[in-house]
């Protein structure tokens, strides 16, 4: 299978600008998940009408399998600037579990209350097992069970579809 | 009693922290993952609840057999802002003066399903046989042990001098005072050499600077003006007056005219130097209040770089020790 990442991106662009119109979103703050998150936010933070710099945040403190995995590597820092009240467009690279956006979300909460969070996902893929869903999706994908989808960035941001054994 | 060495003692299979004890044995790349999930701590400062939800539902007790207010505290708020629950222990005033051995008192906590030891005691070694004699899930923490070791003052030291200088490499460090009593010293010690600094001065009268700290690599002076020579970073220690049994020192005001940190003995270090010391400071004793005033002193930056420290190790010991549960569950 082969993925179109230009295509997936341009969509997740349109839909962004025509979404913050329609929703009357001013001057939305658009907040990266390391490290794939940042990438796409990078990519498609110019098609939200907002004089914010790109936000980002680091999940590993908030993820709910400390007790059985561990701590995880640090990927980077979160810089989030004052969020109370502000809209939030949160953008990864894969939307799973769920369980991802759950603990960003329980992070942003920490910072502040949000008058709004907005999700923005480049590939959606169908095995939920939190009721999450997204806002705005790049390109829904079913992939088999040993199917994983790599990400390599940010420069040149580039997908590929991995099989695992 | 044999007992384990407590280089070994202190990781899991995989090389990673499930207590910590001593820097002596730990690579420079966990001092470095300590520095570096100590610096993302730090940054937590700006979120307006400074909780993570890490170690929630985990219960810290706060072992001291020895008073020490700033570390307990700083213990405390770091356990808390894991979302820890916390229970503070004054053994001093506890069970053991009612006739309780210290393993009694260890089982009874143990019992009340405790997840870590924070252990500051007057014995060196004792975190250590904690460490081998309680049950294997629950992490110890050194907070300080007799003569022995701190190590995590000396590894907040480490991530205040790296953000202030930037680097290890190429640095020149003087540590002033009573090296002797000093279990800071000798943590410091291990941590700058396995981090790549070269250039280490102990500086003190011959009663405080014990030669065997050349075999660890330091040079000593007792010429303060020699010893400040050119360094980027002063680390003064505090003299240790409820330590100081015997003629050690001829008298405060002595010490202070050869070894003070003055704004004219601190000219002899580099102008960009920084001054440190893990408190509390006795004024006109070690170091002038002019100089502990300056901008040069990053004393109250030390204070806050402990909690996100403090915050790394413990959030890297109670992972190692799952892990190790982890992998001693599979097994069976």
């Amino acid at each position: 299978m082969t993925l179109d990442l230009d295509k997936a991106l341009n969509s997740m662009k349109q839909q962004l600008a025509d979404y913050c119109r329609q929703q009357n979103l001013e001057n939305p703050i658009v907040v990266g998940i390391h490290s794939g998150g940042v990438w796409v936010a990078n990519e498609i933070l110019n098609a939200v009408p907002t004089n914010e710099e790109l936000a980002t945040l680091d999940i590993t403190f908030y993820r709910d399998d400390f007790t059985r995995a561990g701590l995880h590597p640090q990927v980077g820092h979160t810089n989030l600037p004052a969020i109370e009240d502000r809209h939030v467009i949160l953008v990864d690279d894969v939307l799973m579990s769920g369980r991802t956006i759950r603990a960003a979300m329980n992070e942003i909460f920490d910072f502040g209350r949000p008058a709004s969070i907005t999700l923005a996902i480049l590939f959606d893929l169908n095995s939920r097992e939190l009721p999450i869903r997204a806002d705005i999706v790049g390109e829904k994908l079913t992939l088999t069970e040993n199917q994983r989808i790599k990400l390599s960035g940010p420069t040149p941001l580039s997908v590929s579809v991995m099989e695992t054994h | 009693m044999m007992r384990s060495d407590p280089r070994a003692l202190q990781l899991n299979e995989q090389g990673q922290l499930k207590h910590f004890l001593t820097l002596d044995g730990l690579s420079k790349d966990i001092l470095t993952e300590i520095l570096d999930r100590a610096e993302s701590f730090l940054s937590m400062g700006e979120q307006s609840v400074k909780k993570v939800p890490l170690l929630r539902g985990k219960t810290v007790v706060n072992l001291f057999f020895e008073n020490s207010t700033r570390t307990r505290t700083t213990f405390e708020l770091a356990a808390k802002r894991l979302s820890a629950d916390v229970i503070n222990l004054n053994i001093a005033t506890s069970a053991t003066s009612k006739g309780e051995s210290l393993l009694d008192t260890l089982q009874n906590l143990e019992a009340m399903q405790s997840d870590m030891f924070v252990v500051r005691h007057q014995d060196s070694g004792a975190p250590h046989f904690i460490a081998e004699n309680c049950t294997p899930n629950v992490a110890i923490i050194n907070a300080g042990d007799g003569r022995h070791a701190h190590p995590t003052q000396a590894m907040l030291d480490m991530l205040t001098i790296r953000r202030h200088k930037g680097q290890f490499e190429g640095l020149k460090v003087a540590i002033v005072g009573d090296i002797l009593h000093s279990r800071v010293a000798r943590s410091e010690l291990h941590a700058l050499k396995t981090l790549g600094v070269d250039d280490i001065r102990l500086v003190g009268p011959k009663t405080l600077v014990p030669e065997y700290f050349r075999d660890m690599g330091a040079t000593i002076c007792h010429d303060l003006k020699v010893g400040l020579d050119d360094v980027d970073v002063v680390v003064m220690l505090r003299l240790q007056k409820e330590r100081m049994a015997g003629a050690l020192l001829p008298s405060e005001s002595e010490f202070y005219r050869l070894y003070g940190l003055t704004e004219e003995t601190l000219a002899w270090a580099k102008p960009d130097a920084i001054v440190m010391h893990p408190g509390p400071i006795n004024r006109g004793v070690e170091i002038s209040s002019e100089v502990a005033d300056s901008d040069r002193a990053v004393i109250l930056d030390q204070v806050t770089n402990g909690i996100a420290v403090r915050m790394a190790v413990m959030s890297m010991a109670m992972s190692g020790q799952m892990q190790e549960q982890q992998t001693a569950g599979d097994e069976g």
